[in-house]
């Protein structure tokens, strides 16, 4: 048995491939540098596998046991692989609106906004999370192309604007119905963790350890995402998971979790080739941007937001037991009409789901369609995503 | 009966001229949580490190090869109704398909449980 490409290796899956080049490390895998957690995954077994040029854990325990226990309970997860930068300097705001559609002027304090980096035709160059510091703007972006990010920024960006990669961060989310029990008793801070709602940020100290917590996260549950200093992930995370809602969960997990929350993976459901109108992610570019334009791509974007895109980024229900994956081309009839960009087995629906591009024609919810895995065809039925219902807290602890 | 390893993973039990094959308790442990096997049905001819089933497990695809070149006499259908037999129970009720070998002298280039550990452990 052999196995190759995977999701999880950064390399474009096909069809049934390798699994030993994919799961498990092989000696030449040219690993950059260990990320703040290496040895601390390694202690507790997990799996691990390349990823974004690091070595990362794919699971502990097993994946349907991990995105169950999410889904229930909390998980840890490790993104210390993700880009962490804080941009600050005078006119920072405006300078940011020319290369992103967000509307930067008007996110408050603490305040969160997902947004994404365009190329001159409209196309996500990565997709990505503001937060308003006080002296500036903190910014998330992909592990896997967060070198080429900074670059795109440091040569777009006007010479005031001053670029931190904060190398010496890491970053931990802790996800589930119980993370807000978990972290709230391990947190201090001038405020109540509980004053945090969803895509809201601030200051706060775990076990005298600054850090900036924010309740957001890419499972569909409430949770946090903590950035804290590197030298400090291993005791903070050793404390996070002596909570007793808490265990590590893997990559693994966090693809299942993330494919039925309806959220796309940039390499997989978005690149360059894609707008942010094809791909639904229309609520990031807000109404006064869309007003006033002056964003990278605008002219192809506002177009496609007034006659909508010729193709669309759907979900899929597929019937069986047999999973679509990534690669697999999608049919009605004789005719392609799209294909998979994103396909696993979801634990907690129990089927095969997916996500994919079709013709705009055939992506009404409801639409019957066919998806190709080794010569067979799959029913499957265009849904609305989510999957699974989303469980963030928008308002306030009581 | 007689055991035999692959270098794939995969073992074959062998009987005379009749044989069944599944993946070894290793394989099952990197694979992770199986959730569909596709094996072939009675009557197809498999050639020797050829794909002859399909194992998805959560996050992925695999191959599984034929470890000897044969015709399949029955399919596991067990696998079916319960895919994570093959986590459970890989080399007893998690197996594959059972096949009539068309060339036993095949099974000289395969490991025997020894060997096969001392090449896991080698992993």
């Amino acid at each position: 048995m052999t196995e190759g490409a995977t999701e999880f290796s950064g390399i474009k899956a096909g069809g049934p491939s390798c699994f030993l080049e994919g799961i498990l490390m092989s000696a030449d895998d040219s690993i950059a540098e260990p990320l703040p957690l290496d040895a601390w995954h390694r202690a507790r077994g997990a799996r691990m596998v390349p990823f974004a040029g690091y070595a990362m854990p794919i699971q502990y325990d097993g994946i349907m046991a991990e995105h169950a226990w999410t889904r229930e309970h909390a998980g840890l997860f490790d993104v210390s692989h993700m880009g962490q930068v804080h941009l600050s300097g005078e006119g920072l705001d405006e300078a940011l609106e020319a290369i992103l559609p967000a509307d930067v002027k008007g996110l408050a304090l603490g305040r969160m906004r997902y947004s994404m980096l365009l190329t001159d035709t409209g196309g996500i160059i990565d997709d990505l999370m503001l937060s308003r510091w006080p002296r500036g703007i903190y910014m998330v972006v992909n592990g896997a192309v967060k070198a080429g990010d900074i670059a795109h920024m440091r040569a777009k960006l006007p010479a005031t604007i001053g670029l931190d990669h904060m190398t010496d961060r890491a970053l931990l989310a802790l996800q589930g119905p119980e993370a807000f029990a978990a972290l709230k008793r391990i947190t201090t801070g001038e405020h109540d963790l509980g004053v945090l709602i969803f895509m809201m940020g601030g200051r706060f100290q775990i076990d005298g350890v600054d850090a900036w917590i924010s309740r957001s996260g890419y499972t569909g549950e409430d949770g946090f995402e903590i950035s804290i200093p590197a030298s400090e992930a291993e005791r903070i995370a050793d404390l996070l998971c002596a909570q007793p809602e808490v265990k590590p969960i893997g990559l693994g997990a966090r693809d299942s979790l993330r494919l039925e929350a309806g959220l796309p993976l940039y390499g997989h459901d978005l690149s360059t080739d894609i707008d942010p109108v094809s791909a639904g992610l229309t609520f990031a570019i807000s109404k006064r941007r869309r007003e006033e334009g002056g964003f990278p791509g605008a002219d192809l974007i506002l177009k496609r937001l007034a006659e909508g895109a010729p193709t669309k980024c759907v979900g899929f229900s597929v019937e069986g037991r047999l999973p679509a994956r990534e690669g697999a081309e999608i049919f009605t009839g004789e005719t392609k009409v799209g294909s998979i960009t994103s396909g696993g087995f979801a634990p907690t629906v129990g089927a095969p789901i997916a996500m994919g591009y079709v013709d705009a024609a055939h992506a009404t919810p409801g639409t019957r369609l066919e998806i190709e895995v080794r010569g067979k065809r799959l029913a499957a039925t265009v849904t609305p995503m989510p999957f699974v219902p989303h469980h963030y807290v928008r308002k306030g602890a009581a | 009966m007689t055991v035999y390893f692959t270098q794939d993973h995969e073992w074959i039990s062998v009987e005379g001229d009749h044989a069944t094959v599944g993946i070894t308790d290793y394989a099952q442990a990197q694979l992770g949580d199986v959730v569909f096997v596709e094996v072939p049905p009675a009557g197809t001819e498999v050639a020797k490190g050829k794909e002859a089933a399909v194992v998805e497990s959560v996050k992925a695809a695999s191959d599984v090869y034929a470890p000897v070149s044969g015709t399949v006499t029955e399919a596991n259908s067990e696998l079916e109704g319960d895919p994570s037999l093959v986590n459970t129970s890989p080399e007893a009720a998690g197996w594959f398909f059972k096949l009539t070998l068309s060339n036993p002298g095949e099974l000289e280039g395969l490991m025997d449980e020894t060997a096969y550990k001392a090449f896991v452990a080698g992993l």
